[in-house]
């Protein structure tokens, strides 16, 4: 190899002199396949398997002559340095760098160039690209499900009123921040729930069948959220408990609650259930689910919780009992804001999957944001669209849970008290 | 005999097979300062932290300002709140400020207001000399700073008696003296003070009766000066020739 080296690549040449041969191969090789996909204009116009390898051959003697140990040149060093330090990771270099040149023009003519934005129908879409006007047309019912048309300001007036609360809580001080999030907490949920069920005076009743799209799994997972949440924290307080009962009921209720799938809890949840249930007793079936998803995810929130628990040092149970603090004051002030903040990253992540288990209570017929993509996508006048679909609803989910891993990250941050 | 404030009788104790107690009987009185020694693994700590139930006794009784310590908690916290505790790790709560590791206690415990707590927090930690540090968190101290928080905390609970468990053994060597003068400020200040702790000059200076250990036994139980010039037993003869 080092022979092989000697012969092609002199050391009496000019160092800039190689570097310049070098860099020309390489954006030669880039140059190649980014015509080639872009205007379909084969730059090297050879026929067969060598014009795909060709780029490859050139572009990888090219990062050859590049590479020096020094050069005179800091970005040829940075270069050097991470990407191009061996032939063995020029190659790989080389390999990604032409396909994202090779497939990037694909990608953005389907979602963009050759894409159907406007239209009414699927007959609207012409182009190669993706057809948009799916979404566009669905776009109401992805977002409010079944929800009766003339009564949708109800559910726009609790999103804005949650919206609004959230962003008021940034401008005001922490007194007042802090009874705005026990209002979000504690209240909102219930009036939203009144305001969206029709519960309240005057107000059109709409059955909860009737729920559904990106509101539903709002409604599901905010609720969820707020319950399995203390649940899970008293959980994991009782799994530690010194008192058989609690201990081995939380134990219990935990390893059962985590050895069962989801699905089945809400199969469960709403075909079973009723049957235990007193006659008289009537409980929606979207409530029974919301409760099977709460005491699942409780069971789970308990151990990420426990997991924080037990990584703080004994010392800080001993000082605060030496101080004549009783169980519950030592664990409200002392142990449970350690503890939480040690495991904020498993907190979030038990959210982020609860947000995104969601979809599965279409196993119950609730047709929650994928349910209705699920069901726009088999409407025989939109056959074949799935794809755009099911991006649209990755992109979605997507949005909600890495705004949900950025508020935890930043959560840590504040919370943290190391320098 | 109403002087007594901390009385035990025949305390025996074990962990699992090992006897960490063996029949101690001790008594203390109000204001008085006891300095306990001894080689590690004597039970010197496990004896302190019997005295505020942090360990549970097995055999024998123990009463501290008239109750016997038993199983009912709300005894337990109610003597817990009167005996400060200061720990060798220092064990401040390090998600609150200084200032709230001091009032969080008088507040929820004894029900003070807010604002009245935090006084009595300043006031003692200008006691201790870290008053221009209240609003810091506990990482942002020194050992030695912390330690002494740590002992404003425990006093914000105005206790009748304090408990320190080896308070300087984690300190750097430089820091051990500013703890010291603390405790010795405290000392002179008529606190009731148990004091587990290898500083022999402490010990010579603020003690009123000195206690060796070993092996779960109260080896030698005798008045300061008598205990350094005169010690009776071996084994304290020869734990002394080593450590002083």
């Amino acid at each position: 190899m080092k022979q092989i080296e000697k012969i092609i690549k002199p050391k009496n040449l000019n160092q800039n002199t190689l570097i310049f041969f070098g860099l020309a191969l390489t954006l030669l090789s880039f140059l190649d396949v980014a015509l080639l996909s872009v205007f379909d204009l084969d730059l090297l116009d050879l026929k067969g398997s060598i014009s795909i390898f060709l780029p490859l051959i050139i572009g990888f003697i090219g990062l050859f002559y590049i590479r020096f140990d020094h050069t005179n040149y800091a970005f040829i060093n940075k270069i050097n340095k991470s990407i191009n330090n061996d032939w063995f990771n020029s190659i790989l270099t080389i390999l990604v760098i032409l396909g994202i040149l090779k497939f990037t023009p694909i990608l953005l003519n389907w979602f963009f160039f050759e894409a159907t934005f406007v239209g009414e129908a699927k007959e609207d879409c012409t182009g190669n690209g993706a057809c948009w006007v799916f979404i566009n047309v669905w776009l109401e019912r992805f977002i409010y499900g079944l929800y009766p048309n003339e009564e949708i300001w109800r559910l726009n007036t609790a999103f804005l009123l949650l919206i609004f609360t959230i962003i008021s809580a940034f401008f005001v001080n922490q007194k007042i921040k802090k009874y705005i999030i026990l209002f979000l907490l504690f209240v909102f949920p219930f009036i939203a729930i009144e305001l969206i069920s029709g519960d309240m005076a005057g107000l059109e009743p709409v059955a909860s069948d009737e729920w559904g799209g990106l509101a539903l799994t709002l409604i599901v997972s905010i609720f969820a959220i707020i319950f399995c949440f203390p649940l899970g924290v008293l959980l994991a307080m009782g799994r530690r408990s010194e008192l058989p009962v609690i201990k081995y009921f939380s134990i219990g209720f935990i390893e059962l609650w985590r050895g069962v799938p989801l699905i089945t809890v809400l199969f469960m949840a709403s075909n079973m259930f009723p049957i235990f249930l007193p006659e008289d007793v009537i409980m929606e079936k979207l409530l029974r689910c919301v409760i099977g998803i709460i005491l699942f995810e409780a069971a789970y929130m308990a151990e990420v919780v426990r997991g924080g628990l037990q990584s703080l040092p004994k010392g800080q149970y001993e000082a605060a009992k030496s101080l004549g603090m009783g169980y519950w004051k030592m664990h409200v002030f002392i142990i449970l804001p350690q503890a939480l903040k040690l495991v904020i990253p498993g907190i979030a992540n038990t959210f982020i999957a609860l947000f995104k288990d969601t979809p599965l209570i279409f196993i119950v017929g609730l047709l929650e944001f994928l349910g209705m993509i699920e069901l726009a996508k088999t409407n025989p006048k939109w056959l074949g669209l799935a794809t755009e679909g099911y991006i649209f609803a990755a992109i979605v989910y997507f949005i909600f849970c890495f705004s949900m891993s950025r508020y935890s990250q930043k959560l840590e941050k504040r919370l943290s008290t190391e320098r | 005999m109403s002087n007594k404030i901390i009385e035990l009788k025949n305390v025996n104790k074990w962990f699992g097979e090992f006897q960490v107690l063996k029949d101690i009987s001790l008594s203390v009185n109000q204001k008085e300062k006891i300095v306990i020694c001894g080689p590690s693994g004597s039970g010197k700590s496990t004896l302190i932290r019997c005295v505020n139930r942090l360990e549970e006794h097995q055999e024998g009784s123990i009463i501290v300002d008239g109750n016997e310590l038993s199983d009912d908690t709300k005894n337990i916290e109610k003597i817990r709140a009167e005996v400060g505790m200061v720990f060798q790790q220092f064990n401040l709560f390090p998600h609150l400020s200084i200032l709230d590791n001091c009032s969080l206690a008088p507040i929820w415990v004894k029900k003070l207001p807010k604002k009245q707590a935090e006084e009595l927090a300043m006031q003692n930690l200008k006691r201790v000399q870290i008053d221009d540090q209240a609003l810091k968190f506990p990482g942002q101290l020194s050992g030695g700073q912390q330690q002494r928080a740590a002992i404003a905390r425990a006093l914000c609970m105005e206790p009748k008696i304090m408990l320190f468990d080896e308070p300087t053994s984690a300190l750097d060597p430089e820091m051990i003296k500013e703890v010291l003068d603390v405790m010795v400020d405290l000392a002179k200040g008529g606190m009731t003070m148990m004091v587990v702790t290898h500083e022999m000059g402490f010990a010579k200076e603020v003690a009123d009766n000195m206690i060796f250990m070993d092996e779960g036994r109260i080896v030698e139980k005798a008045k300061t000066k008598e205990f350094f010039d005169n010690p009776k037993s071996d084994r304290t003869k020869l734990f002394l020739s080593q450590i002083l």
